[in-house]
């Protein structure tokens, strides 16, 4: 069990750093779901299943959605701007 | 096993805040902040985690196992939830920044003009 | 401050706030053997008194249901920020041109709906039994209805998730988990008591009011969602519609 917690907890800092030095946002996006995906098996180690499945659902569906479509928008104004 | 504990929820929510310090992009910042807040997450769980112990739900466990403690969990899986719509919050302002000014660089958003 | 600059000074500074709160860790109890006696008790009488097997949500929904009722309200609040905010930004034009390109992506899309609807009614249903419960359960429910949009476009999504139905949902789940704890205030307990019975351990009519305040909050959880992504997608699917950016 220790040396599971231990790779789970090091997954954890490394998948931060990994968020935080990603500067495009649609890149971080995609970072930012397997971040979540590895809480989501610390939280599981750390026997909170509850979490754990808050966790899961609201990484893989609701962040990327949201995120998404303020990227897209962003974009497509910046494109509308530059065009007319 | 301890410090490691620790210097992880330690490190997730200052490196989060260094993001959000240096972000240049309102986006990034918005999921810089979600960092921060899955540092406090994981170190409720440490804080409420119990050696040898299982999952607070006694379907299957006989009563008096010895499990992790409930009510950290209570107060983040709630969190977890409605720190989206939050998140969401800070999407929509940043959307409306970029209307009205044309750039979601934090940098040029310093000042307010009427 | 120029962010060279700025990052020259960020990082002593953060070091020390890193030090500082490491220092205050430092006097916790040590990983694995926790002080938690509310915790204790908690595991203890919960399945006596209340008869759901999932402590976990008992806390949520019973022992701190007020903290919940709070969490709750910021929700409903944030929706209505995020609503406002991007009120001027929705064209609720109904003609998306955001239809999908294939017909892979709608018969996979329409085969996953059932399976998924049914994850999200187990997850809701059995929350206070086993791991789960309304919070993720809403969540679900709305990715649900994003399986609409993706499978069959923008405009039926519309249809199917317009704000007349999910404006008095979200009232609905925050309102019956308010009626739920008036009722006790009512019957002269105090607010959000435990109403009903505990019924049978492990069966569906356990718990008492927890299952009430579940399926409330899964409502609420649910449309407060659906409305924030029918607002984004409506913020996104205006440009297309105007003939814009695209």
């Amino acid at each position: 069990m220790i040396p599971l917690q231990v790779t789970a907890f090091v997954l954890v800092g490394l998948g931060a750093a990994a968020v935080v030095l990603v500067r495009d946002p649609l890149r971080q996006l995609v970072v930012n779901g397997l971040y979540g995906l590895v809480l989501t098996s610390l939280f599981v180690i750390l026997q909170a299943p509850d979490v754990a499945l808050s966790m899961l659902v609201v990484g893989s569906i609701a962040y990327p959605l949201i995120v998404l479509i303020a990227v897209a928008r962003v974009r497509s104004r910046e494109r509308e701007g530059a065009g007319g | 096993m301890t410090v490691l504990a620790d210097a992880v929820a330690v490190w997730i929510f200052v490196l989060g805040l260094y993001g959000v310090a240096t972000s240049r992009n309102l986006i990034h910042l918005a999921l810089c902040l979600t960092v921060m807040q899955s540092a406090t997450y994981v170190h409720l769980l440490v804080a409420g985690y119990k050696r040898g112990g299982t999952a607070p739900i006694f379907s299957g466990v006989p009563l008096g196992a010895r499990t992790v403690d409930p009510i950290v969990q209570a107060l983040t899986l709630t969190d977890i939830v409605v720190s989206v719509t939050v998140v969401a919050l800070i999407l929509a302002l940043a959307l409306d920044a970029h209307k009205l000014r044309d750039t979601i660089d934090p940098e040029e958003l310093d000042e307010f003009r009427g | 401050m120029s962010p060279g600059t700025r990052r020259v000074v960020l990082v002593p500074a953060l070091a020390v706030l890193a030090a500082v709160i490491g220092a205050g860790l430092a006097d916790l109890p040590p990983f694995g053997h926790p002080h938690s006696p509310y915790g204790d008790l908690l595991n203890r009488v919960a399945v006596p008194e209340r008869h759901t097997t999932n402590v976990v949500a008992a806390t949520v929904f019973d022992y701190r249901g007020f903290d919940t009722l709070g969490e709750e309200f910021i929700l409903f609040c944030a929706v209505t920020g995020v609503v406002a905010l991007l009120r001027d930004q929705t064209e609720d034009t109904g003609q998306g041109e955001d239809e999908p390109q294939n017909d892979a992506l709608p018969v996979v899309l329409m085969l996953a709906f059932g399976p998924c609807v049914v994850i999200a009614a187990w997850l809701a249903a059995f929350g206070y039994l086993t791991p789960g419960g309304g919070f993720q359960a809403g969540v679900v429910f709305a990715g649900v209805a994003l399986l609409i949009y993706l499978g069959v476009g923008h405009r039926h999504f519309v249809v199917a998730a317009r704000d007349r139905v999910t404006d008095p949902l979200e009232g609905l789940g925050a309102g019956g988990y308010v009626v739920v704890g008036l009722a006790a205030l009512i019957a002269g307990m105090p607010f959000l008591h435990n109403l009903f019975g505990p019924g049978e351990t492990g069966t569906f009519a356990s718990g008492g009011s927890i299952g009430l305040l579940n399926w409330a909050s899964a409502v609420e959880v649910a449309a407060a969602n659906l409305l924030l992504f029918t607002h984004f997608l409506g913020a996104h699917v205006a440009p297309l519609v105007r003939g814009g950016g695209a």
